[in-house]
């Protein structure tokens, strides 16, 4: 694995938009008064007939979305996470999830990594939430490219799609890796512990099993960029293994990725299991990678998961 | 294009069905589903531009959303007559295994509705989302939207609202069934809409008085009016007037109606004042006749 270079996931979105923008005719885009933050303005600039701006109505954008696919467009509708989620969740339930419709719910911003803004902004709980509703497919890939492939991936995929990206600049590790909705990822083959990442947390997982190789411990770590549908097979087949299972998110433990494998493995092979998660805390104002460490989410807290689950 | 007489004889038949609907399963929301009656069916009968088969996007037709999603029984009814689905279908409302759910739904694929509505407050966005796309698509057909006066205390309509009114949605036309009631008794009471139609207006929309909501000659009229004042660069809403309870004696303009099934004397007089015109369908082992 190569990183190619240092750049936020928003920045794949906005990219990859613009690029469905010049091969799909069908795709509009929607945001609810965040162009800049959502890394939309390229797609505008150049399809401003395909593009609808809401306003700060969040409520109102899921809605209309909801009826530009009923229509048969596809709309991408961006906001923060928060916003995206939280506070339109029965928007989303209804009009979108409940009705079938082939809404790509765009959310930039999520976890602690949003940073300075705080905890208003900063959700932990919008993983739980979405994977919640039947029917609703919920990705968070973990570096600029997949989020790039991933956006491109969600256009030809029929249904309701959450989309979790977020702010910071971020190592770009994935170059030339694919990405297909549900199939998850190997980042690193091992043989003593598996360590199912999602999202910026790849990353950390990644670096952790570097410096735990040194000390002769060799992780296995898998990308799991679809948390629904979860690749059940690609999760047993490595748990059967290594019989030890570590989970790393940027996200509550309550309802997050972990809860996903506990689940699965609870009732196919119960295993030991550690989780790197937020535990039961709104996060803060700082930096992110101040964030990431304060609520657990850091290299050290992956090497320390890794530890306790082996010891 | 229909004939006012045909109209009102189809409505007396959509009444029948309603307070059987209700009755049969001592569920369901007769009171706003009768008020309705005339609205709906003009609409679907004479006002829509509509195609016979059911796509899900109509494209090239006009096309309708329920906000109110509780009157599913006035919906349903007007569907199946409109030839959706067939009439009998009726005899399955609320049941288990049914397309006639509680409150509309696209998610057991019942032809005629376009998104699930119950919780209030979100047919209007949708149906500004439709009206966005037939702009895009240059698909000069029109989208209409019924909404309830209490749905109108959900913030999301008056964003949408908003919206219309910016986006110059001069193909939309919502409609507001202004009975004045609510679950838990008047509008003036629960909390009051103030002046609607000066809200209206001060949001950007074009604003249509129909005071005799419940005379279908004038709701025709109305309705065909409207549908030629589109494309003007404005938004058109229609503060209709209704009575709550209309052609039922004894439910009429009382909240206490809204959620409440009839018992079987109560829907035997319903029924005796209700013309059936078209067929009653079918019920098996129809406890009216037993």
């Amino acid at each position: 694995m190569t990183v190619t270079g240092n750049k936020d996931t928003r920045s794949g979105f906005g990219d990859a938009l613009l690029e469905l923008g010049r091969s799909n005719p069908d795709v509009v885009a929607l945001c609810a008064d965040l162009l800049g933050s959502l890394k939309m303005n390229a797609f505008v600039k150049e399809f401003p007939e395909r593009f609808v701006q809401l306003g700060i109505a969040e409520a109102n954008m899921m809605g209309v979305a909801a009826g530009l696919a009923t229509a048969g467009k596809i709309p991408f509708a961006g906001t923060f996470a928060n916003f995206a989620t939280g506070r339109v969740y029965d928007q989303i339930r209804q009009s979108i999830a409940y009705s079938h419709k082939n809404v790509k719910i765009c959310a930039s911003h999520a976890g602690v990594t949003l940073g300075e803004d705080g905890a208003t902004h900063q959700i932990l709980e919008d993983i739980g939430m979405m994977k919640m509703l039947p029917g609703m497919t919920v990705i968070n890939p973990c570096d600029y490219e997949q989020t790039r492939l991933a956006t491109l991936a969600v256009a030809e995929h029929y249904g309701p799609v959450y989309l979790r990206f977020g702010r910071p600049a971020w190592p770009i590790f994935t170059e030339g890796m694919k990405f297909e909705i549900g199939k998850a990822l190997m980042m690193k083959e091992g043989t003593d512990v598996s360590v199912f990442a999602t999202g910026h947390l790849v990353w950390n997982a990644l670096e952790a099993a570097k410096i735990l190789a040194a000390e002769g411990i060799s992780c296995e770590v898998i990308n799991i960029h679809t948390i629904k549908p979860l690749d059940n097979e690609a999760i047993l087949e490595s748990v059967r293994k290594t019989g030890k299972v570590v989970t790393a998110e940027e996200h509550q433990r309550n309802g997050g990725l972990g809860d996903s494998i506990a689940q699965l493995l609870a009732m196919k092979m119960p295993t030991r299991m550690e989780y790197v998660a937020v535990n039961d805390k709104f996060g803060e104002s700082g930096t992110p990678m101040q964030l990431m460490e304060k609520y657990g989410l850091g290299v050290q807290d992956v090497v320390a998961a890794i530890k306790r689950v082996l010891s | 294009m229909a004939k006012l007489s045909d109209l009102i004889n189809i409505a007396s038949q959509v009444r029948r069905d309603i307070v059987r609907m209700v009755y049969y399963v001592n569920s369901g929301h007769p009171g706003g589903s009768l008020g309705c009656a005339d609205f709906l069916t003009a609409l679907y009968f004479d006002t829509m531009k509509r195609k016979k088969r059911f796509n899900m996007d109509g494209s090239g037709e006009d096309v309708f959303f329920l906000s109110n999603g509780h009157i599913s029984p006035l919906f349903y009814s007007v569907l199946a007559h409109a030839g959706y689905f067939k009439v009998n279908e009726l005899n399955t409302f609320r049941k288990i295994n049914s397309r006639l759910q509680g409150h509309p739904t696209t998610h057991e694929g019942l032809p005629g509705v376009r998104v699930a509505s119950g919780s209030l407050g979100q047919g209007v966005s949708v149906a500004c989302g439709v009206a966005i796309a037939k702009k895009m698509n240059n698909d000069s057909s029109v989208v209409f939207a019924l909404t309830g006066d209490g749905e109108l205390q959900e913030g999301q309509i008056w964003e949408a609202l908003m919206f219309a009114a910016h986006k110059k949605l001069d193909n939309l036309i919502v409609t507001v069934d202004w009975n004045g009631q609510q679950i838990d008794g008047s509008n003036d009471k629960v909390l009051s809409l103030g002046d609607l139609p000066a809200k209206f207006k001060a949001f950007g929309w074009q604003v249509i008085r129909l005071q005799e909501g419940n005379n279908m000659e004038a709701v025709q009229k109305t309705l065909r009016s409207a549908r030629r004042k589109t494309g003007k660069g404005k938004p058109i809403a229609i503060l209709m007037n209704t009575e709550m309870g209309y052609g039922v004696d004894f439910m009429m303009g009382s909240h206490e109606w809204h959620g409440v099934a009839p018992n079987k004397e109560q829907t035997h007089k319903a029924l005796a004042q209700l013309p059936e015109t078209l067929g009653d369908y079918e019920y098996p082992s129809d406890p009216l006749k037993n």
